[in-house]
């Protein structure tokens, strides 16, 4: 474990040296501004305690974590514990009235509302970030244009392993060599996500592919090799555009590329989704959960980026944060 | 007092002795208990026909072949670069280099030895591969020959050294024989003095193969993660190595045979260079028998 978190360390060092160069210059210069900022947020909102209970999706965890840890600077005496059983543990657990928020990978289901309705719990849904993968090749590779979800599947099911080994295998067209693949190793989420999507079963796909855990792998294997092929979280790709090429994906009526607009509006399906946080009107009741759920819009953008997902557009946090106002006030 | 004292020093070495073979025992039966669990689930006999190694994935196979063959291509690799260059050098240092200029240049060699094969590993991938590539363009980013390189160059010293000391403690008396027969120096140095420093450069070259194939940072960093039955050095494969260090990283299961499969990798390996060991340790006896 300690070995190969060196090796990351390792990799990262450079680009990271550089980074904290400049992040230390970036802190010097506003260090001051932001620490009066912040003593006067902790200043006006007085001190609360209580415990906020959440549990969902792993996909959504990271954002509510890196949400719950930020919160604790500005209220060190709220406690906010996060589980992962899963959207569908999660809304178990939230229709029984369990938590005061569920983590969620996808809206709810008609049976999960109808558990709710049977024990009176109104919820609000909230989304809080978008999650995307992209499908990339080497730049030199001038054959493939696009991937139906078909192909993808033929390439990554378990019943491709060992067996589907040449480009040609795909479409008849393309080159008669060995594909190269790359994806996250099976710890990652992201692997869990696209398995479902592509293939249709989490945690299910083919066993001779690179598997790296650490995405600097991929982008060095993808970039480095014209056969190659992978796949990773879409907000890594941003900061290596000039290494791999971007390969759009056909959903059945069009190719769509991933960019913000395609990812938010749903079009670059199946390999984008919406993930969000379902919160209680019995919970907004207390004022640790609004406080909470306010600051996890107000940061959501911001903390989404951080862990590897697409920040929603400025006006639909804003819009997010007035629905959830008048859910408060309708709930009071 | 004097030999309350002696007794304790005495005590106190044994002690030190002790503890080493416990730690070397210790883990050889960590391994061998865990793989012994690995082989009630999965045959030993798939494990060394099956020609697929996918134990985290869908479709399960737990062939060590293609570990093994990874692992034997790169440390294959190494030998062919650090041979050659390895010995050119010690004959060079032990036949032909002033005194003085062998004094200085053996510890620069050793150097080599004591750069963090990290620092080798990424050596490998972000200089020697785009290099290779310009050379051969269908070269993968991760590939066994830019690791199987920098691998040799890592373990030149190996050779170079252990050689170098073989073939310095030729007697004296056999050169001078060589020389008295009219042979001039290339003559006595790959006709006379290479043969009689035989066993030590074997030996040298086996320590060098051993340390190859237990090698990790390198390959882990710059011969890919994919298991691959295969003999071409320009396309991804993982060692074993590099395959424990893999699912060290990820979160498998504690005892469950996802996880035991490292110490199954664990123990091919050290059976691999235990019997290396072995083999160079008894024929560096002969050879002390022989001169000493």
């Amino acid at each position: 474990m300690l070995i190969c978190n060196i090796i990351k360390r390792q990799k990262l060092t450079m680009k990271k040296t550089i980074l904290i160069i400049s992040l230390a210059i970036v802190a010097i210069a506003c260090g001051e501004k932001k620490e009066k900022k912040d003593n006067a947020a902790s200043k006006v909102s007085s001190t609360m305690e209580g415990t906020i209970k959440v549990d969902g999706s792993s996909t959504v965890f990271p954002v509510t974590e890196a949400v719950a840890e930020e919160f604790r600077a500005v209220q060190p005496k709220v406690k906010v514990t996060i589980g992962v059983s899963g959207t569908g543990g999660g809304f178990k657990k939230f229709s029984r009235g369990e938590t005061n928020l569920s983590n969620a990978s996808r809206p709810i289901k008609d049976k999960e509302k109808a558990a709710c309705a049977e024990n009176n719990i109104n919820y609000l849904e909230l989304e809080v970030a978008y999650d995307g993968l992209a499908v990339l090749v080497n730049p030199e590779n001038d054959w493939v244009d696009n991937f139906t979800v078909e192909e993808l599947k033929k390439i990554w099911e378990p019943s491709a392993q060992g067996v589907i080994m040449k480009w040609n295998q795909i479409r008849p067209e393309w080159p008669d060599k060995e594909i190269h693949l790359f994806g996250p190793g099976v710890a990652s989420g992201t692997y869990d996500y696209f398995t479902e999507a592509i293939v249709g079963k989490s945690g299910s796909s083919r066993g001779d592919f690179t598997a790296s855990e650490d995405d600097h792998v991929l982008v060095q294997g993808i970039a480095g090799d014209k056969y190659s092929l992978g796949f990773f979280g879409l907000a890594y790709y941003s900061e290596n555009k000039d290494k791999l090429t971007l390969i759009g994906v056909n959903n059945g009526e069009e190719v769509v590329k991933p960019t913000l607009e395609t990812v938010s509006n749903g079009t670059y399906s199946p390999l984008s989704r919406p993930l969000f946080i379902y919160v209680n009107s019995t919970s907004v009741k207390s004022k640790e959960v609004v406080e909470f759920v306010n600051f996890y819009i107000d940061n959501a953008g911001e903390l989404s980026t951080d862990v590897g997902y697409i920040p929603l557009p400025k006006e639909n946090y804003a819009k997010q944060k007035e629905n959830f106002k008048t859910f408060v006030e309708n709930n009071k | 007092m004097r030999k309350i004292k002696e007794y304790i020093i005495e005590k106190s070495l044994l002690s030190s002795a002790l503890i080493t073979i416990a730690v070397t025992v210790g883990i050889i039966l960590v391994l061998a208990i865990e793989a012994v669990q690995f082989f009630k689930e999965v045959s030993i006999l798939d494990f060394f026909t099956d020609t697929q190694w996918t134990p985290l994935f869908t479709d399960k196979h737990y062939g060590i072949l293609p570990l093994l063959s990874g692992t034997l291509l790169t440390s294959f690799i190494a030998i062919a670069v650090a041979l050659p260059v390895g010995l050119t050098i010690s004959i060079y240092l032990s036949e032909y280099a002033p005194k003085g200029f062998r004094k200085t240049i053996k510890p620069l060699l050793e150097l080599l030895a004591a750069i963090p094969t990290v620092v080798y590993g990424f050596f490998a991938l972000i200089v020697v591969t785009p290099f290779l590539q310009e050379i051969i363009p269908n070269l993968s980013g991760f590939n066994s020959l830019s690791a199987g390189i920098v691998m040799g160059i890592m373990i030149i010293p190996f050779i170079s050294s252990i050689s170098e000391d073989a073939l310095h403690a030729v007697p004296k008396e056999l050169k001078e024989a060589s020389y008295g027969m009219g042979a001039t120096k290339l003559q006595t140095a790959f006709k006379v003095v290479v043969p009689a420093a035989s066993s030590g450069i074997i030996v040298s070259i086996i320590l060098a193969i051993s340390r190859a194939i237990g090698e990790t940072m390198i390959v882990a960093i710059a011969a890919g993660q994919q298991p691959r039955l295969t003999i071409d050095p320009t396309v991804p494969v993982e060692t074993i190595t590099a395959y424990i260090v893999q699912v060290s990283l990820g979160d498998v299961q504690h005892g469950s045979i996802e996880y035991r499969t490292i110490f199954a990798a664990g123990i091919t390996l050290f059976v691999f260079t235990f019997l290396l060991n072995t083999l160079s340790y008894r024929i560096r006896k002969k050879y002390q028998e022989k001169y000493e």
